[in-house]
């Protein structure tokens, strides 16, 4: 019997430890390390974050469901991994520490055959100062990165409402909170949200509401933008969401790095190199991403997170890391098995993979500092790639070192983004967007690096009802509920 | 003397930083939350989605 240690919980660990332990069954051992007592559908947070959903509406508790798929489920976090064994042992394992109350603070050793990493971003607060400190929340803003975050969000949001109504203006100011951050999505989806509710509030006049990102240009979404087709045309996902803003009255900032975070303030840079400052009474700025800090280490126990993880923390993989200009950059430098090139037992998946570049363009102001939106890798591509991952490995498992490994790369999948501006089954509409691939090549698709037959968006009722039965859907396949398999990522 | 000719959607026209966008007018707004229409788009969208999910797997 073989043992596969998933470390993570999120889209791509419950993902890729769920099919793994379909596919191996009784034959094989199957761990999760997961510091989360929940499962989060992180997408139905923005809901949670306007007091539309709760968060028992978006979270239920993995115990249960790891026991039903015949799971070892470790609520605990990972600390390293000794790749190589120990001087006693040539066994690999990670050392884990307890996050449960009966065991906190408890470290352990788990010796595993094969192991993915899938641990999610570290939420770098404390990158920004002001932001937060370490992965904790600050005390000026507010985040809907996890259900929590977006339960305190929506009290703030109630007690802004509530003073607009006894007639105090509100400036909200709603994006990202760094020049490296990325999921500029959520913000997207997020102040489109507020606007609604505001408006459903009828105190919408006595707002003042603005975006302040670190894209280039507006509709950036970390992709470089996109060109869609909309009403017959191909068009730049600027002009969608430009006109999104300007319909609204909702005014934006973007490239901009947001360099300091005070209460009531923030103070920026812009890619022009000015600077400035932006007043709020009501802020949700999106952290940039970290790798989670795992540290490795070779059988003498000497460190070698460097040949491990990139310097942003996140897991090297089969991708090119060779540094090149933007205009160098292919669709094949990204990964396409995930398989660490060090050690052929470790995978990464979703975020915790080390991207081999950014994908829009790469941006500095003239002071140096780069204002750039980060690679998405949430969602789809997450559970795509988790679940291509757990087939390299159960194939490892079951035929031998040299099976074959399965392929999922970003520049050879698509992806669904439905952002909501409202929760109604009548008066809510959602940007519903596909993009194909994920990654632009340009040397498939010359024009616009994208199959813009599969590529485009729109919005309206029906991009709002698909969010509602995804939020459904994918909770129930989460749950591995009869027939979940059939659910695509 | 010629009468002032005022349409709601365009104002945000008058704002510098929307000045070059587009705005929606009132039909296509309308159609965004017509019921009839939101349901072929919603069928057709999900067809579209199927295909990209399918190609990425």
């Amino acid at each position: 019997m073989a043992r596969l240690v998933v470390l993570g919980g999120g889209v791509a660990g419950h993902t890729t430890a769920t099919f793994a332990a379909k596919w191996l069954g009784s034959e094989h051992e199957v761990v999760v390390v997961t510091p989360n007592a929940k499962w989060n559908w992180i997408p139905s947070n923005i809901w949670v974050g306007v007091g539309q959903m709760t968060k028992e509406e978006v979270t239920f508790d993995l115990a249960p469901v790891y026991a039903k798929a015949g799971i070892n489920y470790y609520q605990a976090k990972a600390v390293s991994l000794n790749p190589e064994g120990s001087e006693s042992s040539d066994r690999p394992f990670v050392t884990i520490e307890y996050t449960s109350a009966d065991k906190a603070g408890q470290s352990e050793n788990i010796e595993y055959d094969y192991i993915v990493n899938a641990t999610g971003p570290k939420l770098n607060f404390g990158a920004t100062p002001g932001l937060g400190e370490g992965s904790n929340l600050g005390e000026h803003t507010v985040s809907v990165c996890t259900a929590d975050h977006a339960v305190h969000a929506s009290e703030k949001f109630a007690e802004a409402i509530e003073k607009m109504k006894s007639g105090t203006r509100q400036k909200f100011l709603i994006g990202t909170g760094h020049g490296m951050c990325t999921c500029q999505g959520a913000a997207f989806e997020y102040i489109f949200n507020i606007e609604h509710e505001l408006r459903k509030a009828g105190v919408r006049d006595m707002a003042d509401i603005k975006w302040i990102s670190n894209e280039s240009f507006l509709g950036d979404f970390g992709m470089g933008g996109l060109h869609m087709k909309v009403g017959g045309y191909v068009v730049s996902s600027k002009l969608f969401a430009e006109s999104l803003f300007a319909e609204r009255s909702i005014d934006w900032l973007i490239g901009a790095h947001t360099s300091k975070v005070e209460a009531g303030k923030v103070e920026y840079e812009l890619l022009d190199g000015s600077t400035g400052e932006e007043e709020f009474d009501f802020s949700m700025l999106i952290p940039p991403f970290a790798g989670v800090g795992l540290k490795a280490y070779d059988k003498a126990g000497e460190d070698i997170t460097d040949t491990v993880f990139a310097p942003n923390g996140f897991m090297k993989v089969d991708a090119d890391y060779t540094p090149k200009p933007y205009a160098e950059w292919k669709a094949s430098d990204w990964p396409r098995t995930y398989q660490n090139p060090t050690y052929k037992n470790m995978f990464a998946a979703g975020i915790a993979f080390a991207p081999p570049h950014i994908i829009s363009k790469p941006m500095k102001s003239p002071n140096g500092t780069p204002i750039n939106p980060t690679p998405p890798r949430t969602g789809m591509p997450s559970g795509i790639i988790g679940k291509a991952v757990a087939h390299s490995v159960s194939d490892l498992m079951t035929k031998g070192e040299n099976a074959h490994l399965h392929e999922a790369s970003m520049a050879e999948m698509g992806a669904a983004c439905v952002a909501s501006a409202g929760k109604g089954i009548f008066d809510g509409t959602a940007a519903a967007m596909t993009v194909y691939p994920v990654v632009p090549d340009f040397e498939k698709y010359p024009g616009t690096g994208r199959d813009t037959d599969y590529t485009f968006g729109e919005i309206g009722l029906a991009g709002h009802w698909i969010k509602h039965i995804l939020h459904h859907l994918f909770i129930y396949k989460a749950k591995l509920n009869p027939g979940w398999t059939l659910i695509p990522e | 003397m010629s009468e002032n000719k005022l349409v709601e959607e365009e104002l945000n026209f008058q704002k510098e930083q929307f000045s070059l966008t587009m705005i929606p007018g009132k039909f296509a707004r309308a159609m965004r939350t017509c019921v009839i229409w939101q349901f072929i788009r919603f069928l057709i969208i999900n067809i579209k989605m199927i295909v990209v999910v399918s190609k990425s797997h």
